[in-house]
């Protein structure tokens, strides 16, 4: 289907016609483009005069109010006339090259990207004589040994490299990843402040954002590690409106549910909660968890439920966790069992 | 008429108060305050009797307050109507009323959608009773005194601490410096830049809204009067330049790209076009 003539598919359009420019068939036209341009280039040098002024003569702690915004009136001034300059610079160039430069339309061809058939010949012909010359095809184990101490040299790279952590094997997993501080019996208590939750002293649409008690024992990097992983979010919901599954009926309290802090997509930390819809959403990428529902996912791009923490309250009503989290806390791995994660419907 | 005529002939009558012209206007005046007295002392007392007597007119003029201004949503015991998205006000308290009729919020127009804030319509004697009705049905908390939300006095370290637990528990709605968000569904989150300490207080109280309700037992007194705190001075202080609403990066992205890019694009535009031709 390619043009007969050209050989190409579409056929060569040439080129577009060239009507002149106002500025080249009328001189009015071409000075006022002239005025314009040199009216614009010698308001620079008042711009930087203005600037300088500006510079010495307005008080460092001077304000100005602009559209309802604090500024400070120096740095706006400086900013305003250094900017103005600078852009009527730019336009001004180009308003000289659109209106008064050549306006000649030049075609340039280009030639093939191949090169010539005599160089690559010679090319061949060279490469030819230089693997002759090498000894190679004769003496076979030259390339063979060269090519196999090269491949060797990548050997040190590779172990080094890998050997920059430890293996995540399913022990270690199981002790690190898999694994918070919670334990049976740990105290749940108000993140920043640390003091103790009472039952009884939270009501229903309550949220607390909580922590382990336990963590104040850790500091420095192993306290981030740790509160990456134990942050928890506590509520509390009329237990007649909410769904609580026969497996999880121990798992609270009067309503208060415990849920993890941490979204199962990329592990945003969460606490954005609607307290009429059960609803907790995460602001990084809107998933949104019901804590209704034993925390399944009802919209957004988490693929499982937020890992609930069994609680209960110790002797004198203050919570405690049950146990750890039944689950991995966090966002997904590869390694990641999923089997024992919630889902609708499960009892 | 007759009645007043012969009050005033009651028995030790003085010639010259007969006479005056002042006479059957201020008997009349008595009859009424008589009479009125009487009828308050009379009526039945509201179920909760351990209030003094000013505290029932106060409930009893909510209570009309009430049946005009509120109760087409809220029904007419406060009970609710669900079809209307009109929760139950048995149990909220007269926080719960101080806030949302102090704020504007309440009464609100359409029913179905997030009541914003605007001008309020009632005076403060009218809140305080509507406020007493509603505390009169159910358990609550009540309107806190100022020595539980004023802020004055704070340490630095307490305002610090504020601004800790702001950012932990309210900055995933309200932003890190109080600037509101967006919620699920057309819902936000308000700003906090016009709030009072009294309103800050009691929507931690009550949990207006979709907002999740901060109790005592979990934030007390303190704790709120050093968040409030933090809220006042990062409202206090002056932001450099233009802030953009103070929304984090979705605005100044949207600057960048729409005004900024956009500009280039408008400038790449001008600079490639053949412009007009004789």
């Amino acid at each position: 289907m390619n043009d007969p003539q050209t050989d190409l598919p579409v056929p060569d359009p040439g080129l577009e016609e060239h009507p002149p420019r106002f500025t080249d068939v009328d001189d009015a036209a071409a000075d006022r483009a002239y005025k314009q341009i040199v009216g614009m280039l010698a308001a620079v040098p008042v711009l930087v005069v203005a600037f300088l002024v500006v510079y010495f003569a307005v008080p460092r702690d001077a304000e100005l109010v602009l559209f309802g915004a604090n500024l400070k009136m120096q740095t706006t001034l400086l900013g305003l006339t250094a900017g103005v300059a600078t852009l009527l610079i730019g336009i001004s160039a180009i308003h000289w090259a659109r209106m008064l430069m050549s306006d000649e339309e030049i075609v340039g061809d280009r030639h093939g990207a191949a090169s010539p058939p005599e160089a690559r010949e010679r090319v061949l012909t060279d490469l030819e004589t230089g693997i002759e010359a090498s000894g190679i095809r004769r003496r076979k184990l030259l390339g063979t040994g060269m090519a196999g101490a090269l491949g060797m040299m990548a050997l040190p790279a590779v172990v080094s490299l890998a050997d920059m952590g430890p293996w995540p094997t399913a022990e270690l997993r199981a002790k690190t990843i898999e694994k918070t501080i919670w334990a049976e019996g740990v105290h749940l208590v108000n993140d920043v402040t640390f003091t103790r939750l009472k039952a009884t002293e939270l009501v229903v649409g309550q949220l607390v954002n909580a922590q382990p008690e336990t963590l104040q024992e850790y500091h420095g990097a192993a306290l981030q590690q740790q509160k990456a992983k134990a942050s928890i979010i506590v509520v509390r919901m009329d237990p007649n409106s909410i769904r609580i599954p026969e497996s999880r009926r121990d798992w609270q309290v009067d309503g208060i549910l415990c849920y993890s802090k941490i979204c199962t997509h990329v592990g945003c930390p969460i606490s954005l909660w609607e307290q009429q819809t059960h609803h907790l959403l995460c602001p990084c990428h809107q998933s949104t968890f019901d804590l209704g529902n034993s925390g399944v996912v009802v919209f957004g791009p988490a693929a499982r439920a937020l890992p609930q923490l069994p609680i209960t309250t110790d002797a004198e009503g203050y919570l405690v966790a049950r146990s750890d989290f039944t689950v991995p806390v966090g966002p997904s791995y590869f390694e990641r069992d999923s089997s024992k994660d919630f889902q609708e419907g499960d009892r | 008429m007759r009645f007043l005529t012969r009050g005033g002939r009651s028995p030790k009558p003085r010639a010259s108060l007969r006479r005056h012209r002042a006479a059957r206007p201020l008997l009349l005046g008595l009859s009424l305050l008589f009479v009125g007295t009487l009828y308050a002392a009379l009526t039945p007392a509201a179920p909760s009797s351990a209030e003094g007597a000013t505290d029932q007119q106060l409930v009893a003029q909510g209570k009309n307050l009430f049946a005009v201004n509120c109760a087409s949503c809220h029904g007419l015991n406060a009970e609710g109507l669900a079809q209307q998205g009109a929760p139950s006000l048995t149990n909220v308290g007269a926080a719960a009323v101080d806030f949302q009729v102090r704020t504007g919020r309440m009464p609100m127009a359409n029913p179905l959608a997030q009541a914003p804030r605007k001008e309020n319509v009632f005076t403060d004697d009218e809140i305080a009773a509507l406020a007493a009705y509603v505390a009169s049905l159910g358990d609550g908390p009540g309107i806190p005194t100022e020595d539980q939300y004023n802020p004055a006095g704070l340490s630095p370290e307490d305002v610090a601490r504020g601004g800790e637990l702001f950012r932990t528990n309210c900055s995933a709605c309200h932003n890190f410096k109080g600037a509101g968000g967006a919620l699920p569904n057309g819902l936000v989150a308000p700003s906090l830049q016009e709030s009072t300490p009294k309103e800050v207080y009691e929507a931690l109280r009550t949990g207006p809204g979709q907002m999740p309700v901060f109790a005592a037992g979990a934030v007390p007194d303190d704790d709120v009067k050093s968040i409030i705190g933090y809220l006042e001075q990062v409202n206090a202080t002056p932001s450099a330049g233009l802030t953009l609403g103070g929304l984090g990066p979705v605005s100044e992205g949207f600057w960048a790209w729409v005004v900024g890019i956009g500009g280039l694009v408008l400038f790449a535009v001008w600079i490639a076009s053949r412009g007009a031709r004789a």
